[in-house]
Order: structure tokens, then C-alpha cells, then sequence
């Protein structure tokens, strides 16, 4: 991260404070800079701006339905973020959520294989849950290790990692778990309804898949906060030497973060599989991790900011389905949408900077 | 003050739904009746989406008062995080009362869909969860024979073939895939030995499949190669069983280079266009008549669970307001070809020839059928193996 200066300290991005109101005026600028993005790309695609964002905004929040579909996609994206944040606070750029995600799903899906036709289906579906956290967790170490003790980059590692589980996905799919006699891209057989994630049925919400979404975020942020080891993930990620010298062992700290960052990941597969799809299905990540990504960095690595904007990029995803419906667009708009998001914010949030310690800059 | 504007905004978003609500129900007295339809594919694929979409288009207009919505590439590999429950749930809201799955990629999710909405009618294009006990009432599977089809395709093949190879472009394995390169093999058998008094040792079929109904790069094998490895190998017609037109495409570029070659696409009548110079001929899906019924059904609240299978309209295959499977003859059809196709389709057609009779073998050398067994509507329909004679997997390693 590059160095600021402020009030005569040298400091590094991630330490620069900022007002609320240097917060609402970079929020304000952003959203304008997205806006006439986006109704430059409609405008070009010779689309009702207007209508198009009346669309997603009905498609997303318009009926109670539509919000419990926005729920589904949020409770994952904001499980991969509460993961993220732990890599991001020490400094490692853990691209390999993805991965992770698809590993927890795996796991989950071999966990609940041994529950189908059992008097227990609760006990499996709990036991799966922990399998996906060992599977995300156990994914995530390895791309430690290969940082740690390898020396590979945390990124290269995670991108190859990612593409050895979406490999493993399809073999299995297309391997040892086919359907009967079917090999399809639609997935491994559905599971019994026993072994579905339960959900209210009046409120079509799972309470337990809210429990876990919402327990990460308060464990991540008291994690981060109070304990030693988020004080120890702040302290390597500010400065790896010093925290060295100062007795911190920082390899022990960044296996620790990616261990955790692997387990949320990894439960979010197991809501994939558990809650969504009831399977395994070759795209079984949806691109949550991806997204994921996106989301911690345009919340600023805030832990409370975080879960507000994977509910506005769940709201985007869910509602952009209406474009192809009703406007015969194609629905990768909502990743234009989303995508220009991300570089707005850091490029406003780069520019204010520059503009407040201009000058001061050694 | 940083927490307060945060509480704000949270509060802001959970009550946005709920003040939301109801505004997307309209009310009126002449409000249409509204069908969804759930397409895997581009609605302009030349093929198998694009029949239906025709097909739903065709309903609407023969309906009165109805009107359609669709959504195209319903499937996860186009649409991550996309489910199919929750597209229903959306089409119900805008008014659906009659939903089309079109693939048999959607049973899973429509099944959950229609247990969910049981007040909601749902068709299921290609599936059979009416058969197996597996449907909720709401439910009805349709499909076309387009045995018959495949057939006719088959016959078209080895009346033109110099080679005696024929290639079959697979999509995935299961009953269903089976049951239609196997119908082809049979047509083709047939015009090799009684049209053409040819030795059905010296008939070549192979079977290839690329995983799914239509190329996802990394993930299937590609069509495109594998057509090209066919054509490479001697192999002068190659028959697409998938739902995208790259047999066709491949041909034509094997005819530019010199080569003879051949192909035949699937699923939709306009998928010869643009390779007129090697294209035998199409077996299609013509979705209007059955689809319009359907609607027409629904709308007068006369729905019943059933699983139908439609023949061709035998007075005339490719009458659009009558025949759900048809044959569109090819420019590239040969006059000898053309001529013992049309009496191959009559013959069809009267029962004069029954190429699900016995004996046939299965694969592997047991018995699908024994001496002069026709085969029963099921036992064509859960085809367990490929035939006897022809090359190829029979099921997924």
C-alpha cells in the first residue's frame, strides 16, 4: 500500500482517516461517476436508462419474494467477505476465495451423500456445514503454504487453486457422482428434501442461513477488534518487518487468516449446496468469492460497511434478470454496474487523498 | 454519528421492500392471460430455444387474449446464481399462470417451483417426472416423437454417405439422447440394407458425445473439433444431436477446402439456412400447435397430470398448425435420396415400416427386443444402451 502523510505522520492508505462527511461527499461522487457510466453504456446500447434502473430496483426489492431471493445471494456474498476481511487486514490478496467456496461445497456435498435415507438428516446437514468450513479452511491453507513456505504468491497460488477445484467439481460431477447412468451439467442427483437447508415457509427466509451470515459478522468484528490476534493481523499487514522484529511471527499469522477466510468461504459453499441448488452443480460458486472481492474493497475494508454493499450488489444481481425479461437487455449490465463501482470508488477515494496531502508528499 | 448514519441506512434498506410491495400486481377486468417461458438457450439460437420461442410466439397469436414473457440461457453456466424457483416466483408475480420449462436441465428446479406454486400450471418440455410419480399435480410433461425425426435423419444420412461413416454429435448421455442416435441408426440401417442392399457390417455409426446440448468452453468438449475429427476420418456426414448448428458449419468449411461432406443440424425448422450446399435436411421441433393447446387448457381450467407424446401430423409432417416433429428436406438432398425419403415418411407414417421391432440387440448383446417385439412407448423412452451395431458410449464412464 502506498504511504500518505497526515498531520505530519507517515501513514499508509489503509490507516487514513476520514470524516463523515469526507465519506458521504466520496459516496456522492462515486455514485455520480457510476451513474453516467452506466447510462453511457445503455445510452450506446439504445436502452431506457431510466426504465433499466426502475427494473432492477422492482426486480430486487419490489415484493417480499424478490427480497428472499436477494437474502440467498447476500448471505453468501457476505460470508466471503467477513473471510476476506481477515486476509485483507494482514495484507494478503486472497483471490482464491473462489476456490474455497467451490472446495466448501464439496465437502458439504460429500458430507450429506452419507445422509440421504438416515433417521438424522439434521445431525448430517449440521456435520456437512462443518465438513464446508474444513473444506474452504483446508483449501485456503494450502494456498498459505504455498505463500509461506513456497513462496508463491498468494494470488498465483489462489488463481491455480481455483482452478483445480472448479476441475475437481466437474470430475465429480461428471465422474464418481453422476446421476445414474446420466452425466450431466445439471448437477449430481437433488438431494432429499430432509436434507435442504429448513427455511420458514410462510417467510421463505432460512433462519439458520441469516444466523450464520449474521454470527460471521459480529464474530469478524469482534475478532478484528478485541482480540489479539486481529491487533497482531493489523500490525503484520501495516508492516510485516517491524512486526517481526518485534517477536510477531508473521507466517503463523497469515496461515491464521487464511484459515479463516477459507472457513467462512467454505460455508458459503455449504449454503450453495445446502440451500440453493440442493446439489452439486458445476457453477456451484456462482461467482460469489469473485464478488466477494469487490465488495470488501468498495466497503473499504469496514467490516459494518461491508455487508450494506454485498446486499446492493445481491440486490444488483437478483434484479438484473428483469433487463432480458422486460427490456430485452442482456443482464451482464448489473457486472458493468457492479464493476464500475469498485474502480470509481478507488479512483475518487485516490484522487480526495491526493487532493488533501498534496504538497505534504515526500 | 458514523453508527447513527450507518443505522440509517440500514433501516433504509429493510424497509424498502416492504413499502414496495404490491405495486407490481396490476388489477383490471381485461387483464391478459400471461405465460412465462423458460428457454435454455438464446432465443435465437437456430435451434432448440429459438423452436420454442416460435413455438410460445405461435400460442400467443392462437390464443386470444394471451400474452408471453420469457427469459432466455436459463441455464447455470449463462446465468450464475440464477435458480430456477426464483424465476418462476418472478414470472408468477408479473401475472403468470402457466409456466414452460424447456429443458431437461430445469427438472430439478421446476419440480421445487411447482411444488411451491401449486395453484400455477407448469409444462415440462423432454421431461417425465409424470411417469415416475415424481410430478405434483400442477404439472404436465410434453414431448415430441421425434424418433421418427432422427429417423428420417438417420435414412437421409446413409443415402448419402460414400464412405459408409456416419458421425452422430452427441450431447450428453441419458434415455433420451440414447433413444434418438439410436432412432437414427435404425433409419440409417434400414436405407442401407432395403434401399440400398448394402451389408450393415460395412455401415459405420459413431456416436460422440460433448457433455452438454450446446458447447460451454472449458467445460464440454467442443463441438466444433469434434466435428472437424469426424470429417478428418473419413467420415463424410455428421448429424448433430446437440441444440447448436456447428456440424453445419464445420461441413461447409470441409466442402470450401474440397472435401465432400455433409450434415444435418436439429431442433429448429431454419437451421439448414446459410449451408444450403451440405445440409441433408433438419428434424424439428414445431412447438405451436401443442404449446397453444396447452394454453388454451390452462386457460379454461381444464389441467390435468399427464405425459404426452406427440406424433408427427402423418397427412402432412411439416403442416405448421398440425405437426408437432417434422422433417425440413435439405437443399443438398439428392433426387434418388429425396425420392425414398418421401416413401421411407409415407411407410412411416402408415405403419408399413416399424423399425422398433425385433429382433434388436442392445449394445452390449442383450436382448432390447425379441423377435417381432414392437417396442412399448416406455421401453423406447428409457432406452438403457445404445443398439447393437453402433459405436460409441452407451453410458457415462
Amino acid at each position: 500500500m502506498a504511504d500518505y502523510v497526515q498531520n505530519g505522520q507517515r501513514i499508509s492508505a489503509g490507516q487514513y482517516t476520514e470524516t463523515v462527511g469526507d465519506y458521504i461527499r466520496e459516496g456522492v461522487l462515486t455514485l455520480v461517476v457510476v451513474l453516467a457510466f452506466t447510462t453511457f453504456v445503455l445510452f450506446i446500447a439504445g436502452a431506457p436508462p431510466l426504465d433499466a434502473y426502475y427494473h432492477i430496483f422492482k426486480g430486487s426489492l419490489g415484493s417480499w419474494g424478490k427480497f428472499t431471493h436477494v437474502i440467498k445471494a447476500w448471505i453468501p456474498l457476505t460470508l466471503c467477505s467477513c473471510g476476506l476481511l481477515y486476509t485483507f487486514r494482514i495484507g494478503l490478496w486472497n483471490i482464491g476465495v473462489e476456490g474455497q467456496v467451490v472446495m466448501g461445497a464439496i465437502f458439504t456435498t460429500y458430507a450429506l451423500r452419507f445422509g440421504i435415507a438416515t433417521p438424522f438428516p439434521l445431525v448430517f446437514l449440521a456435520l456437512s456445514f462443518a465438513a464446508g468450513i474444513a473444506g474452504g479452511a483446508l483449501w485456503a491453507l494450502l494456498a498459505g503454504f504455498l505463500k509461506t513456505k513456497g513462496g508463491v504468491h498468494e494470488i498465483f497460488a489462489g488463481l491455480g487453486l481455483n482452478f483445480v477445484a472448479q476441475g475437481t467439481v466437474l470430475w465429480l460431477i461428471f465422474g464418481p457422482w453422476k446421476r445414474p447412468g446420466v452425466a450431466s451439467m445439471s448437477g449430481t442427483e437433488i438431494f432429499p428434501t430432509d436434507l435442504w437447508l429448513p427455511y420458514i415457509s410462510s417467510l421463505r427466509i432460512s433462519p439458520i442461513g441469516l444466523a450464520c451470515a449474521l454470527g460471521a459478522l459480529i464474530l469478524t468484528a469482534a475478532m478484528l477488534r478485541y482480540t489479539r490476534v486481529g491487533l497482531y493481523l493489523k500490525a503484520i499487514g501495516n508492516n510485516p518487518n517491524s512486526a517481526y522484529l518485534l517477536g510477531l511471527k508473521p507466517n503463523r499469522y497469515m496461515l491464521i487468516a487464511m484459515i479463516c477466510a477459507g472457513g467462512f468461504a467454505g460455508l458459503a459453499g455449504s449454503m450453495q449446496v445446502a440451500g440453493v441448488y440442493h446439489r452439486l452443480i458445476p457453477s456451484i460458486s456462482s461467482n460469489y468469492g469473485y464478488l466477494s472481492l469487490l465488495v470488501v474493497m468498495l466497503a473499504n475494508f469496514n467490516v459494518w460497511i461491508a455487508p450494506l454493499v454485498a446486499f446492493f450488489f445481491a440486490c444488483l444481481n437478483v434484479g438484473s434478470i428483469q433487463l432480458p425479461m422486460m427490456l430485452q437487455l442482456d443482464s451482464s449490465l448489473s457486472g458493468v454496474i457492479q464493476g464500475t463501482l469498485v474502480l470509481a470508488t478507488l479512483a475518487v477515494h485516490a484522487w480526495r487523498i491526493r487532493q488533501k496531502t498534496r504538497g505534504a508528499r515526500p | 454519528m458514523q453508527k447513527k448514519y450507518l443505522l440509517g441506512v440500514v433501516m433504509a434498506f429493510l424497509l424498502v421492500p416492504f413499502m414496495c410491495f404490491e405495486a407490481g400486481v396490476a388489477y383490471g377486468a381485461d387483464k391478459p392471460f400471461t405465460f412465462g417461458v423458460l428457454l435454455v438457450g438464446p432465443y435465437n439460437d437456430h435451434g432448440y430455444s429459438q423452436a420454442q420461442y416460435e413455438g410460445a410466439e405461435y400460442a400467443q397469436k392462437a390464443a386470444a387474449g394471451t400474452k408471453m414473457i420469457y427469459i432466455d440461457k436459463v441455464n447455470p453456466a449463462d446465468r450464475p446464481g440464477v435458480t430456477i424457483p426464483q424465476l418462476v416466483d418472478d414470472m408468477v408475480e408479473k401475472g403468470a399462470k402457466l409456466i414452460f420449462a424447456g429443458s431437461d436441465d430445469m427438472k430439478d428446479g421446476i419440480r421445487e417451483a411447482a411444488a411451491q406454486h401449486p395453484d400455477i400450471h407448469f409444462v415440462h418440455v423432454s421431461g417425465d417426472d409424470v411417469l415416475t410419480g415424481k410430478a405434483t399435480k400442477n404439472m404436465v410433461n410434453v414431448f415430441g416423437r421425434m424418433e421418427y425425426g432422427k429417423m428420417m435423419a438417420g435414412f437421409a444420412a446413409a443415402m448419402t454417405t460414400k464412405t459408409g461413416k456416419i458421425g452422430y454429435l452427441g450431447p450428453l448421455v441419458n434415455e433420451e439422447t440414447r433413444r434418438l442416435a439410436s432412432s437414427c441408426y435404425l433409419g440409417a440401417r434400414y436405407a442401407w440394407e432395403n434401399v440400398l442392399k448394402k451389408d450393415p457390417k460395412d455401415l459405420t455409426f459413431q456416436v460422440t458425445w460433448i457433455g452438454f446440448w450446446f458447447n460451454i468452453p472449458g467445460v464440454t468438449a467442443d463441438p466444433t473439433q469434434v466435428a472437424q475429427n469426424f470429417f478428418n476420418n473419413n467420415y463424410d456426414v455428421v448429424i448433430s444431436g446437440i441444440d447448436t448448428t456447428e456440424a453445419v458449419v464445420v461441413a461447409h468449411q470441409k466442402v470450401q477446402e474440397g472435401k465432400q461432406a455433409w450434415a444435418m443440424p436439429y431442433d429448429y425448422v431454419g437451421a439448414c439456412e446459410g449451408g444450403s450446399k451440405v445440409c441433408l435436411g433438419v428434424p424439428y421441433f414445431n412447438w405451436g400447435p401443442a404449446f397453444a393447446d396447452l394454453v388454451k387448457k390452462s386457460m379454461a381450467g381444464d389441467w390435468k397430470s399427464e405425459w404426452v407424446w406427440l406424433a408427427p401430423d402423418w397427412k402432412d409432417i411439416n403442416n405448421h398448425d398440425t405437426s408437432t416433429v417434422g422433417f425440413m428436406e435439405g437443399d443438398a438432398l439428392s433426387d434418388t435420396a429425396r425420392a425414398a425419403l418421401d416413401t421411407f415418411i409415407k411407410d412411416l407414417g402408415t405403419g408399413k415400416v416399424q423399425l422398433f421391432k425385433g429382433p434388436i440387440n442392445y449394445q452390449n448383446g442383450s436382448v432390447f427386443l425379441k423377435d417381432g417385439e414392437v417396442a412399448t412407448d416406455k421401453q423406447i423412452w428409457y432406452m438403457e444402451q445404445l443398439l447393437e451395431g453402433m459405436l460409441g458410449q452407451s453410458s457415462a464412464k
